[in-house]
């Protein structure tokens, strides 16, 4: 969460606060289930978001929404004509809850932006003016940060505020990114290489950098950050502006089946009030998902800013939904990216227990990741206690060094003297070679067959009484994360295939991709490579989505239609991107892809239940209009509503409140869990479809049994 | 055997004949379209016009070549009416009054085919022949031209190109129309239609004395009446008339031809997509509709519980006793329910809810199975919209066939169904807010006010049913009419086809899990729900004011 370390000191008027953190550890787990959940929603935030409501009530906000404009539309004329009647209740009721309707439609809108507004705020305290060193002609001189221009260098020491954006030319320091990352573990920014780039904002804690500024003042990281979270630039997405153009022509054909209603309506000699034809089209019209439709955008895009995602562009989250191949670095994405001990196996006569017990003692010294690995997998998968080097008397130990490529122990067992070693298969050899033992004829069997699978074999030796001989092998290998097959196979059912991208030989990666899963994988990786790959994809019509972080990158990420970069990469990594990873996490592109999908699923699903709403809007309505001159029609008054006024009443109060009622599932988004498409739409048609057909059926009604008990309607 | 079981059985060897019809002439209809020879004749009718049957259109060609064809169709049946009293074959009647020559002309090359004429006392063997029956081939071929140019939309990729309309059009009539409607008159013959010219015959009646009527080429002209959903009768009772419907068997099989086509074009459909399965599922759609139209129209027509009725055995005032009930439902159903509006008994005598059915069955845009051609864009578009809600909902950016629906698709789809409600709706409602098309009522009240609405619906969804009660032939109906068959054939057709074009420039999107099955029962069920909702929700409150009050009321 971005500002969320400042959000515990922000004042109150942070309607989001907090709201985030638990959903973020929570997305990182990776277990299936609510995944991609969005924040907590809290009804105060409701309450807050009040006076930005109202404010939005005006016209030319409002007509960027056809539908709800033409409820603002409506909500006037019927305040006109309830004042030419002031005696009638009827009239003012209705006119009230148009005027509620609009209002919590803008209310919906009002909280979604609410959230980024406070984190705005945090980030724009971060951005407090700095005073810039300049560098120019070898000479030092102070200038507001706002006047730096691209290519400008500037010094920064200890305690300085970075004054813009730029990558380091000289030096090495560490930095506070917190401002931005929320990560308060400084970082190490240097020249050259990927790891050079720094942003305006944040605060170099230790040594002198020489930076060159690569951003002009307004345009820095954190201004576009402001802007993103703010909504200032929001665009409308593609697909929001398809539904949109969906949603008005549906409220053109409601608009002319009521106008159209009146003469209908004066034939039958049943000629209706302004009143009763405004609010029946305000019913009619789909105004739940056209009250909550940008809601919906603005909150996916918050989902992805919970997470650290910074999306540039609303249509890369849409297109993240679509994404159908999705590209993956093997080392941190895929793997821990270093080789672990993975099992022992001893060569005939030696069983696994004297294999474990020997390569735990002569691992014992060996410090690297590697020996400690072997160190772990003996406790984990043999019980054995780990040995403290002080506690086995009369031993001398010998260290790795990357020189001999071997470690191990000299023991003094009742005399006798028992060597164990372990190290590279080369080493190894030529130390039982040297003692003059043998080397057992499976040994090269197994190595090879190690290495034919992708890992690295260590051999493990001792020499004893019975003389010096191969004991058995370690088998290192580079391990696959827990929990990825398991992914990768969601990922497959949700028709998206996956590429793993490794400098790896053919044969490492092919092993590796065999056991994380992955659909296939692209061997000693050339970033020419990932390009051509990412071509290929393209040119089969599917949507790339791709991490990256170093300078030669950039192509590819600028390539791939869906580009993460990594906050930790190059400036050019990240301006290639369309969005940026502050915890510089690869997984998350999965989790990128379920918010892009979750996204659609949630305008889909609030559009299909808003439309199936309208059925019983009619039978609520059309009796309650027309029965007077046709009784045969109280027959469509299944609901038995107590009164005309009373159904007309009820049916707009339900269009009112369904509205709020469903401001938390707009914010969150739906449900959303990886499966087949199939089953995804069956379920999601029974709980939105159906749903929608009934709810307002049963709300209408329980609002109808609650006026009628009103004293002096009727 | 009782009348229901009779209906049942009918309805049951339709359907057998239907299928068993489906997929040859499905995959004729493909061959014919994909096939790159030309027939002597065809090339002879291309130098004629002076087309290049070779060159691919891009859709504002395409188009072109639609709206000129059609225009020069309507000036030259409108003349042809006007000048009917100095031309040979008038058989001494005179030119037809301008508004009236315009409504039949706008009538039949929209392949509406609503008539405010009486054929028998105003057409002459000329304009019968020479004029209404052409275009009862020509309009036809036009519509499958353009459906066909939408499964290129689909079928194709990364090229603006849609074939080429006048090949479509001269390949429909020749290789489709022609043969099948020689088939069809002879079956029709053979069941004693009439086909000559021998003059007058006396027709002795059945409570004594006599009728004299005149023949004409009726058999021929009913055949390609009923296979390209036309519906214009030779004579002012249509199909009711014993000389184009002598008895049981022709009218089954006139029901026949309406349905062939509509129906086998879904198959022409899947081949040319290459996926048959797909064109299942459009086919599945439309005939769980018509099915359930059936089904509730002869439920209503046979159990509406009055002493008459029940005498009778069901509403059969305005049926003719040799289709019964039956038989009387099972064509109204699927005149309305294509584009044809021809006619074997009274509409407007059908219970409240009966016309009801009748004219939801055109409300929902004539797409089950439709007219011929226009059917299958009507419902591909339906697809199109159905395809984008329950795209959203798998989370994806919706695309059916491999072909994104972004905001162009979605914005063309919309406009396409928001054509015939605006027309239907408006044109009523101007009707009824104005003194003089009142006037033309017979009824009052709530069927009454369905005699417009039916008008307006019938002309708009280029149907040619009619509510009778409603005196069509002034100034006003024939004028208003007239506007709203050609708005209502055209307009949509300029969209469908701008639509193909933007289909055919998208690359194909491959199918994944993840992708939105298109070809099985769950979308043929959604794609039901969206034409129903679609129609249901903009037509209630009219259909409350006319058949549901009607229906209701007793």
């Amino acid at each position: 969460m971005i500002p969320r370390k400042k959000h515990t000191t922000a004042p109150p008027a942070t309607p989001a606060s907090g709201a985030p953190r638990a959903q973020r550890t929570g997305s990182r787990t990776g277990h299936a289930g609510e995944r991609v959940g969005g924040g907590l929603f809290e009804p105060k935030q409701l309450l807050l978001s009040l006076p930005d409501a109202v404010r939005k009530l005006d016209p030319r906000v409002m007509v960027k929404s056809p539908v709800m404009f033409v409820v603002l539309v409506g909500s006037v004329l019927s305040t006109v004509f309830a004042a030419v009647n002031p005696g009638d209740w009827f009239g003012w009721a209705v006119a009230a809850w148009l005027w509620l309707t609009t209002l919590f439609a803008n209310l919906a809108e009002a909280v979604a932006e609410g959230r980024g507004k406070a984190q705005a705020d945090t980030l724009r305290r971060a951005k407090t003016d700095t005073v810039a060193r300049r560098l120019a002609g070898g000479a030092e001189e102070r200038v507001p940060g706002t006047e730096l221009r691209v290519g400008d260098h500037v010094v920064c020491e200890a305690g300085d505020i970075v004054p813009g954006d730029g990558d380091v030319t000289e030096g090495i320091a560490s930095v506070d990114e917190s401002a931005i990352t929320g990560e308060s573990a400084p970082v190490i920014r240097e020249s050259g290489g990927d790891r050079s780039a720094v942003t305006g904002g944040t605060k170099v804690l230790s040594d002198r950098i020489v930076i060159r500024i690569t951003a002009r003042p307004g345009e820095t990281f954190i201004d576009r950050m402001i802007a993103l979270v703010e909504g200032a630039a929001r665009q409308k997405t593609p697909n929001e502006i398809a539904l949109n153009i969906l949603l008005a022509s549906l409220t053109v054909v409601f608009l002319l089946a009521v106008v159209t209603l009146q003469p209908f309506a004066a034939y039958a000699h049943a000629e209706q009030s302004v009143i009763v034809l405004v609010a029946l089209l305000v019913c009619l019209i789909p105004t739940t998902i056209g009250a909550l439709l940008s809601a919906i955008g603005i909150a996916g895009m918050d989902r992805l800013v919970q997470r650290n995602v910074l999306a540039m562009s609303g249509r890369a989250v849409e297109a993240a939904g679509d994404v159908s191949t999705l590209l993956l670095d093997k080392t941190g994405t895929i793997t821990f990216g270093n080789r672990q001990a993975a099992e022992f196996v001893p060569v005939r006569g030696v069983t696994e227990a004297e294999l474990a017990d020997a390569a735990q003692l002569s691992s014992l010294a060996d410090e690297t990741p590697e020996g400690r690995s072997v160190v772990v997998l003996a406790k984990e998968k043999y019980g054995l206690r780990e040995r403290h080097q002080g506690e086995l008397a009369g031993a001398e130990w010998v260290a790795f060094t990357a020189q001999t490529r071997m470690s191990g122990v000299d023991l003094d067992d009742d005399g006798a003297r028992r060597r164990v070693r372990k190290g590279a298969a080369g080493s190894i050899t030529a130390w039982v070679g040297e003692r003059g033992g043998r080397i057992a004829d499976d040994a090269a069997d197994l190595t090879e067959r190690i290495s034919a699978a992708g890992g690295t074999p260590l051999l493990v030796a001792l020499e004893d009484a019975d003389g010096a001989r191969v004991l058995g092998v370690i088998h290192l290998k580079d391990v696959v994360k827990a929990g990825m097959r398991e992914r990768f196979d969601e990922l497959r059912r949700m028709g998206i295939r996956t590429v793993m991208i490794t400098g790896d030989n053919p044969m490492t990666a092919r092993a590796i991709a065999a056991e994380a899963g992955v659909d296939d994988f692209l061997a000693e990786a050339t970033p020419e490579d990932k390009m051509a790959l990412i071509r290929r994809e393209q040119a089969g019509a599917k949507l790339v989505a791709m991490t990256g972080d170093g300078t030669n990158d950039a192509p590819a990420l600028a390539q791939a239609d869906v580009g993460v970069a990594m906050n930790t990469g190059t400036s050019a990594a990240k301006e290639a991107g369309n969005m940026v990873d502050l915890d510089s996490d690869p997984t998350k592109l999965i989790e990128i892809v379920e918010i892009g999908k979750q996204l659609l699923i949630t305008r889909g699903a609030l559009t299909t239940f808003s439309i199936a709403n309208d059925v019983a809007k009619y039978f609520a309505i059309i009796p309650a209009m027309f029965a007077v001159v046709y009784p045969g029609l109280d027959t469509l008054n299944v609901m038995r509503l107590s009164s005309p006024e009373s159904a007309i009443l009820s049916a707009v109060v339900f269009n009112a409140l369904i509205i709020v009622a469903l401001v938390p599932l707009a914010l969150k988004g739906v449900r959303y869990r990886p499966m087949t498409a199939d089953r995804m739409l069956r379920r999601n048609l029974a709980v939105y479809g159906l749903g929608g057909l009934v709810a307002p059926f049963v709300g209408i009604k329980i609002i109808d049994l609650i006026i009628s008990l009103i004293p002096g309607i009727r | 055997m009782s009348p229901v079981l009779a209906g049942v059985l009918q309805l049951l060897a339709l359907v057998a004949a239907l299928a068993l019809a489906y997929r040859p002439l499905g995959d004729h209809m493909a061959r014919v379209y994909s096939s790159v020879r030309h027939l002597r004749v065809e090339k002879w009718i291309y130098r004629c016009i002076g087309a290049d049957p070779a060159a691919n259109l891009r859709w504002p060609a395409y188009l072109r070549g639609v709206l000129a064809f059609s225009a020069v169709s309507v000036l030259f049946l409108y003349l042809l009416q006007r000048l009917q009293g100095g031309l040979p074959g008038s058989l001494g009647f005179a030119s037809i009054d301008p508004d009236q020559a315009f409504n039949t002309a706008a009538s039949f090359v929209s392949n509406t085919n609503w008539q405010s004429y009486a054929g028998e006392q105003a057409m002459g063997h000329l304009v019968q022949t020479g004029g209404l029956a052409v275009q009862n081939f020509l309009s036809a071929a036009v519509g499958m031209a353009v459906a066909v140019a939408l499964v290129r939309g689909f079928a194709r990729s990364r090229t603006g190109e849609l074939g080429n309309f006048w090949a479509d059009l001269v390949r429909g009539t020749v290789r489709i129309l022609l043969p099948l409607s020689l088939i069809g008159a002879i079956v029709l013959v053979a069941c004693g239609a009439v086909q000559n010219f021998a003059g007058v015959h006396e027709v002795g009646q059945f409570l004594g004395g006599s009728q004299q009527w005149r023949g004409g080429a009726v058999a021929s002209q009913e055949a390609i009446k009923e296979l390209g959903t036309n519906g214009g009768g030779y004579f002012n009772a249509n199909s009711a008339h014993p000389f184009e419907n002598p008895n049981p068997f022709s009218n089954l099989f006139e029901i026949f031809l309406i349905l062939l086509i509509p129906f086998a074009l879904t198959r022409t459909f899947g081949r040319m997509t290459g996926s048959l399965r797909q064109g299942y599922a459009i086919l599945a759609a439309m005939v769980a509709i018509w099915i359930a139209f059936v089904a509730l129209m002869m439920w209503t027509e046979f159990h509406h519980g009055a002493p008459a009725y029940d005498i009778a055995g069901g509403a059969l005032e305005g049926k003719e006793t040799r289709f019964g009930v039956a038989g009387s439902s099972l064509f109204a159903v699927s005149t309305t329910l294509t584009s044809t509006g021809a006619v074997n008994s009274a509409l407007s005598s059908f219970t409240g809810f009966g016309g009801g059915i009748a004219m939801l069955g055109m409300q929902l845009g004539e797409i089950a199975p439709g007219g011929v051609g226009s059917g299958l864009y009507g419902v591909l578009i339906m697809a199109v919209i159905a395809v984008f809600l329950a795209g959203l909902m798998v989370g994806r950016t919706p695309e059916y066939l491999g072909k994104k629906i972004g905001g162009r698709e979605i914005k063309l789809a919309a406009l396409y169904i928001l054509i015939t409600p605006a027309l239907v709706l408006c044109f009523t409602a101007v009707a009824l807010a104005l003194p003089t098309p009142r006037d033309s009522l017979l009824n009052t009240g709530p069927h009454g006010f369905s005699e417009i609405l039916y008008a307006y619906t019938s002309a708009a969804n280029n149907n040619g049913s009619a509510f009778a009660g409603l005196a069509a032939d002034t100034p006003w109906f024939n004028t208003s009419l007239g506007m709203v068959m050609l708005l209502g054939r055209f307009l949509p057709m300029v969209f469908v086809l701008a639509l193909a074009g933007s289909l055919a420039e998208r690359s194909p999107v491959p199918e994944t899990s993840g992708t939105l099955r298109t070809d099985k029962p769950l979308f043929s069920g959604l794609l039901i729900a969206t034409i129903v909702i679609v129609a249901a929700l903009t037509y209630f409150p009219a259909l409350a004011l006319g058949p549901l009050a009607e229906g209701l009321a007793s």
